[in-house]
């Protein structure tokens, strides 16, 4: 079960219109490495992982929710005001056709989210390893992000989420090592 | 219920969001450093800081919760905006 909060996990301001970071944004909505990808990913793996992170990824899952609230809120700010001249001037022309300004699960190139971008092994390390390489993976675009825009505001918003990958993988580094512990107890005995 | 978003409103907000990230931080911790006793007695003295500041953002600006995981005044307010991302 979950259960909805009315609020965002960190504020998100933006100062101005901006279609054009709104697209670059799409990559941590839609993408690959993004948000979405990484809520489904963590939330699908712990049925089959070791009792011992199932709750990690249960927790770690459901903050990721929160991230895809807080992008969604900056695409949704940084496009709300645009006007069909100013989305294709963006190269946002071939989402309004399909979309006008709502939101859509797609990457930056407006290629839209698959189940391809995850896996689920069923293999432990396998999945624990896949899920660090995706933790790092969101922090370097959350870098290149960053590096987009001169927007301070944005920015700020930006450099919250890109810390909490951080401390994401190293939680999951973690995890490997309790799960490697337990193993080799195993062995021993 | 209407909301007005002045400064008072966004420092409640901040407020809850502050203490909030304290608690996602010491979960996360907690989930793989489970015998940490100093860890555990912040958590749920953060955790009970968590309450009374929720309770005041909600008596001013409605439930946070739904399901009946917040309670709710007359009229039923919860799906009156503002919504998170348009604040
Ligand atoms: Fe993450």
């Amino acid at each position: 079960m979950w259960v909805y909060e009315k609020k965002l996990q960190y504020p998100v301001r933006v100062s101005k219109c901006d279609p054009l970071m709104a697209k670059f944004l799409m990559e941590q909505y839609g993408g690959a490495d993004g948000e979405l990808a990484a809520a489904l990913r963590y939330l699908n793996q712990r049925y089959t992982i070791p009792d011992k992170v199932v709750g990690l990824l249960t927790d770690i899952g459901t903050e990721e929710f929160g991230h895809l609230e807080m992008i969604a809120t900056m695409i949704y700010k940084l496009t709300k005001d645009a006007t069909p001249e100013q989305l294709k001037k963006a190269g946002l022309g071939a989402h309004y056709v399909a979309h006008d300004s709502a939101l859509f699960y797609e990457n930056a190139n407006g290629v839209p989210w698959t189940a391809s971008y995850i896996q689920a092994k069923g293999d432990p390390i396998a999945d624990l390893y896949e899920d660090i390489a995706a933790e790092e993976k969101a922090r370097a675009t959350y870098q290149w992000l960053i590096d987009l825009t001169d927007d301070v505001d944005l920015q700020d918003s930006l450099k919250f989420l890109r810390e909490r990958e951080i401390v994401h993988s190293m939680r999951f580094r973690e995890a490997v090592e309790i799960l490697k512990e337990k193993r080799d107890e195993k062995i021993f005995f | 219920m209407t909301i007005i978003l002045n400064e008072e409103y966004y420092q409640l907000l901040h407020e809850l969001q502050a203490v909030d990230f304290v608690l996602v931080e010491l979960n996360l911790y907690l989930d793989t450093h489970p015998a940490d006793v100093n860890a555990i007695q912040q958590y749920n003295q953060y955790a009970k800081l968590r309450q009374q500041i929720a309770h005041r953002y909600e008596t001013k600006y409605g439930p946070l919760k739904n399901f009946g995981q917040s309670l709710t005044g007359t009229p039923w307010s919860w799906n009156e905006a503002p919504w998170p991302w348009q604040v």
